[in-house]
């Protein structure tokens, strides 16, 4: 698992790399309240703001951290939102994306730098 | 945070965990560990204290009560002077051209005026009222004021003083509260029933400690303040009222008896008096209503609005908006034109390039629970 300084989580899995984002993140944000996904099979390119996120208190946008083509878009998060506070790094991720080129992912931190970065 | 202002809660705040951030010049708890929403239901639930110290507290007396209600009549729409004993009401300092300069509360403390004034305007409001003659202006900056506010809050403080339970809404009484000698009102800015108690400074830790120690009481922030008073179609000074709103385009007409309108034996006599008087017996171009976003994205101030999906022409622009956690979903207030302010009338608010349908809807978005 590889982590942003954007705060998301990036797990490659065997068709895609799922993308959510930490709880650190949710826990500044506070109650999220709104997501907006991108469409599943668009064509996105890194550091493109293609998820909106609205909390109770503002709204904020997160890049698609690798280049690839949305593959999967978390639809649970349409009806209840509040999943991305309860269970960032489970059931609230956000989308899959299929990679266009892996090692873009080579660029982001490993977990125990990430948890350096927000002590 | 060096150079902001703290309220004499401040420290209590952060050992209660709150956020801190810049408001009005002072240090204020926007949160605490429970978050905005849960902040929010609670007080809809059972009861919320809030912090509401920056806000202005001011005495003004004159010869006798009369004196000085018929001097601030002078700058404010409102009948003060037929206001009962120990009763409070709402109102505004309008400017000469019917604008709003700044909303507040007045009581009759039988031998004076107590105003009560948005944090951010106390100053000039202060100032404005020192230009009235025969009375003296004074700003009591020894007292803290707190809300208690939720379905619960009467029980709570009636614990503390059983004359709680027999004030009514917009009732002002002297309570001793924790052996604090309080002034208070049966009146709040969330749309449920609740109390403003104005304490003095020194004991003002201890009489929130002793509120909060009740199960039912937690400690509510800016944040929850917020979408509290949003669903209550409360106004908010800066936002949805300015000095470019006139009472009548804010939907503020209750606020202004008929004795200070055309006819009324003290009609007009305040600043703008001639166009807020126009407007309140014709009408005016638009008005504040409120408004239902579809789906469940929040539409927050400044985002426009228009009459169709394709019109080129803007219509009107959102003052206040958010996620309203009562309402499960998002609620706004803005201003359109008066023709299309109808309830159930379908606008469009423009969000991320967007247009998606808001509908007009009738305020409060919940219906207030105050104890008549």
């Amino acid at each position: 698992m590889k982590f942003t300084e954007e705060h998301e989580w990036l797990r490659p899995e065997d068709d895609g790399v799922v993308v959510g984002i930490t709880e650190h993140a949710t826990t500044q944000l506070g109650d999220i309240v709104f997501v907006e996904l991108p469409e599943v099979g668009a064509t996105v390119t890194k550091d493109e703001e293609i998820v909106v996120i609205e909390s109770v208190k503002a709204a904020s946008d997160i890049m698609a951290p690798i280049d690839g083509v949305i593959v999967e878009v978390n639809d649970a998060l349409a009806d209840n939102p509040a999943l991305a506070n309860e269970d960032p790094l489970g059931n609230g991720w956000f989308f899959k994306i299929e990679a266009s080129d892996a090692s873009q992912m080579d660029e982001y931190m490993t977990e125990a730098a990430y948890l350096k970065l927000i002590a | 945070m060096s150079d902001l202002l703290q309220t004499p809660l401040h420290d209590l705040h952060v050992e209660l965990g709150a956020k801190m951030v810049p408001f009005a010049g002072y240090a204020m708890p926007v949160q605490y560990p429970m978050g905005v929403m849960q902040e929010h239901l609670h007080t809809r639930a059972k009861a919320g204290l809030f912090d509401v110290s920056h806000m202005g507290q001011v005495i003004v007396r004159g010869a006798d009560y009369a004196v000085a209600a018929a001097a601030l009549e002078t700058l404010i729409p409102v009948n003060i002077q037929g206001l009962g004993e120990n009763r409070q009401r709402y109102g505004f300092f309008t400017n000469d051209d019917g604008g709003i300069m700044d909303d507040l509360m007045l009581a009759n403390r039988s031998d004076h005026v107590f105003v009560v004034v948005n944090a951010a305007c106390k100053g000039p409001d202060i100032t404005h009222m020192k230009t009235l003659s025969g009375v003296e202006v004074t700003e009591i900056t020894d007292r803290a004021l707190l809300a208690l506010q939720g379905p619960a809050a009467e029980a709570v403080l009636a614990k503390m003083d059983p004359k709680a339970a027999d004030m009514r809404f917009m009732d002002v009484a002297d309570l001793t509260l924790n052996g604090a000698a309080c002034w208070v009102s049966r009146s709040g800015y969330t749309g449920e029933d609740g109390y403003e108690i104005s304490v003095p400074a020194d004991d003002a830790v201890e009489l929130a400690q002793a509120l909060l120690a009740h199960d039912d009481v937690e400690p509510i922030g800016l944040g929850a303040r917020d979408s509290l008073r949003l669903e209550g179609g409360l106004c908010l000074y800066g936002h949805d009222i300015d000095t470019g709103t006139t009472p009548v385009e804010a939907g503020l007409n209750w606020a202004i008896q008929k004795i200070r309108r055309t006819d009324g034996a003290r009609a007009g006599g305040f600043p703008g008096a001639d166009k807020i008087l126009d407007e309140l017996a014709n009408g005016a171009a638009r008005k504040r209503v409120g408004l239902r976003p579809s789906g469940r994205a929040p539409m927050r101030e400044g985002v426009a609005l228009f009459a169709t999906e394709e019109s080129s022409d803007q219509i009107g622009t959102i003052t206040s908006g958010g996620f309203g956690p009562s309402v499960e979903g998002p609620v706004a207030m803005g201003y359109v034109p008066s023709d299309l302010a109808a309830d159930g009338t379908t606008l469009y608010g423009e969000l991320r390039g967007k247009r998606l349908p808001v509908t007009v809807t009738s305020l409060p978005f919940i219906p207030a629970n105050f104890k008549r």
